[in-house]
């Protein structure tokens, strides 16, 4: 069967970005290859944000860095397409890629801490994207990079330049990564775990930015987490992923209020929530990411489900319509919830 | 201060102005702060004086004798004159080893430029190219280790014929490999760093990764391993010099040289070894102790 192509570009006009049957194998010698996406499908509409969920492991990062190319050369086989505005960047020259990079998508990642270099100034690792992609002359660049320092909410930007990352905090350095995201306004911006790394308050505050500045503007926003609660805050549209496959896929609404795939209520089942009475224990997973089934042999999360059935097994089920005239919404489940005061406190 | 309160200090006050400096500053005062880098470099900063103001500091020429002291097999050891004694040819030691750090430090410091520069470039173009280019510059540097180091100085030395420069040249040549090969390993590891992929998701070009990212941040080892190759090149000048390697002219107060001489007297005036033997063993456990604490200073794990 085949699988519908998640995501709503499709009804909003052309996508920005389009991935089509993404998969990527890793091998190493004397090893097994690992397939850490799996046939990976969706479409990015301009300006939309985007959730990918999924816990350590389910293919959520590797999705990214594929598709911009970014995976090592060797031991990394990538196929499928991903087309963004009618080129494939999968068959991109290195060069074109390199000057897309940057200057179209841009991505800011987990860890402020070693995304910086830790031997330049700030100033001068933002200049050098302004000088790169924007042509800028280098009083020119250094003015901006001010400005752009200031649009994301960091004080004294002038003289903040001359700091090194290891003078600024976590939250600083996020925020200046993100301004090196943003300096060339790209069309999309790609956040791969962008808070993981930070304490509640500060990534509070790098969510609200990341909402001031991107939700809302031209660019498009992926943003890559396994914390359904910023997804809850921020995203139009959600993937949820296990095993390299995407499970469920729906606007945000109804992935929160009508969650289908057993995996995604026992996400939402694990995380505290303000409306429950006190006392109720969350509900973890049962098993580890580590407990999958080849996608070959039926669905991978069967092994931890509590809903599997032997129709789980024998072949992958295929991504479908949750119900009749939800377009949206999709699920990967051959025994779906439905029943949801059963669901979430079963 | 435990390293939290002086974190929770520069919070506080946390202006860009008294950080200044960056790395180099972070790194300094770590070293301030380790009994290990104080004494080292209080021991290559009296030898450096030594060699600068040695004119100064030497009581006596180095080459002048004082001819009337002295007799066959027997000679005065450390008088009020001759605070050392004086050697077999009736030259005041003290000024013949305050005159020798010249040489030491000379030959330390040009051997390691020429061993650290040329293998710096080797190893930047195989850590920057990699593929074949790399295979090609590490095999060699592979066949270079494989021949024991002060081995191959002797030859280079031997083949070169007998003078200080050939000295110089023939330790350099020596270190080349080593920096090459250390230069190499840290531009891969760092290759895989946060940063680079960071940098390579917003666009900027390969070569300025290279040149700008990936090298500043591999040459910490390269600074250490600087300090040490110092010693090391005092002590093989010395091994050089020792086996006769060194320079022809006997005038020459090299510190290997004034140990070789002392040969056939050791039994009649051991002073006279002991002195230039421990010239070298302080000056190269300087640079050692140094070395070392630059090692933990710049250790990026130890990094805030």
């Amino acid at each position: 069967m085949q699988d519908a192509v998640p995501g709503r570009g499709v009804v909003q006009g052309a996508p920005l970005l389009s991935i089509r049957d993404l998969t990527v194998t890793f091998a190493s010698r004397g090893r097994r290859p690992v397939r850490a996406v799996d046939g990976v499908s969706l479409d990015i509409a301009p300006g939309e944000t985007v959730g990918i969920v999924g816990e350590s492991g389910s293919g959520k990062s590797v999705t990214s860095l594929a598709a911009l190319g970014l995976l090592p050369k060797r031991g990394a086989t990538v196929t499928g397409s991903v087309d963004f505005e009618g080129d494939d960047l999968l068959s991109m020259p290195d060069d074109e890629l390199r000057a897309l990079r940057g200057r179209d998508v841009a991505m800011v990642f987990q860890d402020p801490m070693s995304s910086l270099n830790p031997v330049l100034t700030v100033g001068r690792q933002i200049t050098e994207i302004l000088t790169r992609h924007r042509g800028m002359r280098k009083g020119e660049a250094r003015e901006e990079a001010a400005r752009l320092l200031d649009s994301v909410g960091i004080a004294d930007a002038t003289r903040r330049l001359g700091s090194f990352p290891h003078q600024l905090s976590g939250g600083m350095r996020q925020r200046v990564m993100i301004a090196m995201a943003l300096a060339c306004k790209p069309r999309l911006l790609i956040a791969d775990e962008p808070t993981t790394a930070l304490d509640v308050t500060i990534s509070a505050q790098i969510l609200e930015l990341l909402r001031e500045l991107v939700v809302g503007s031209q660019t498009a926003l992926v943003l890559i987490t396994h914390d359904l609660g910023v997804v809850a805050g921020l995203c139009d549209q959600v993937h949820v992923m296990y095993s390299g496959r995407i499970v469920e896929s729906a606007p945000r609404r109804p992935l929160f209020a009508d969650p289908q795939h057993p995996y995604t209520t026992g996400l939402l089942a694990s995380v505290p929530r303000l409306d429950q009475p006190r006392g109720v224990p969350l509900l973890p997973i049962p098993g580890s990411p580590s407990d999958t089934l080849p996608w070959s042999q039926g669905c991978a999360f069967s092994p931890r489900c509590t809903r599997s059935i032997p129709e789980c097994l024998g072949s992958p089920p295929a991504l479908l319509p949750a119900a009749a005239g939800t377009p949206h919404h999709l699920v990967r489940c051959v025994n779906p919830v439905r029943d949801h005061a059963g669901a979430v406190q079963q | 201060m435990s390293l939290s309160q002086e974190e929770a200090a520069e919070t506080r006050t946390g202006h860009p102005e008294e950080a200044r400096g960056g790395l180099a500053r972070d790194a300094v005062r770590r070293l301030r702060r380790s009994p290990t880098a104080i004494v080292g470099a209080v021991l290559v900063t009296i030898f450096v004086l030594v060699a600068i103001f040695a004119p100064l500091l030497a009581p006596y020429s180095p080459t002048a004798q004082d001819l009337s002291q002295i007799r066959p097999g027997s000679f005065p050891g450390p008088s009020r004159e001759h605070l050392l004694g004086l050697d077999q040819l009736g030259r005041d030691e003290l000024s013949r080893l305050i005159y020798g750090a010249r040489y030491s430090l000379i030959i330390g410091i040009v051997s390691v430029t020429i061993g650290a520069s040329i293998g710096i470039f080797f190893g930047l173009v195989a850590g920057a190219f990699g593929g074949w280019v790399d295979s090609l510059v590490m095999r060699l540097a592979d066949i270079m280790l494989a021949v024991p180091g002060l081995l191959l100085a002797i030859g280079i030395a031997a083949l070169l014929g007998r003078s200080l420069t050939s000295v110089m040249i023939a330790i350099g040549v020596v270190n080349i490999p080593i920096f090459a090969r250390l230069l190499r390993g840290a531009m891969l590891s760092q290759r895989e760093s946060d940063y680079v992929l960071a940098a390579t998701a917003l666009g900027v070009k390969r070569w300025r990764i290279v040149l700008l990212h990936v090298f500043p941040n591999s040459l910490a080892p390269v600074i250490v391993q600087a300090t040490l190759a110092l010693a090391t090149a005092i002590i093989d000048a010395a091994g050089l010099a020792f086996l006769g390697l060194g320079s022809p002219d006997p005038s020459i107060p090299e510190w290997g040289r004034m140990l070789a001489e002392t040969n056939s007297f050791l039994a009649s005036a051991p002073l006279l070894a002991l002195w230039p033997g421990l010239a070298i063993v302080l000056s190269v456990l300087g640079f050692y102790l140094l070395g070392e604490a630059l090692r933990e200073a710049l250790d990026p794990k130890l990094r805030r």
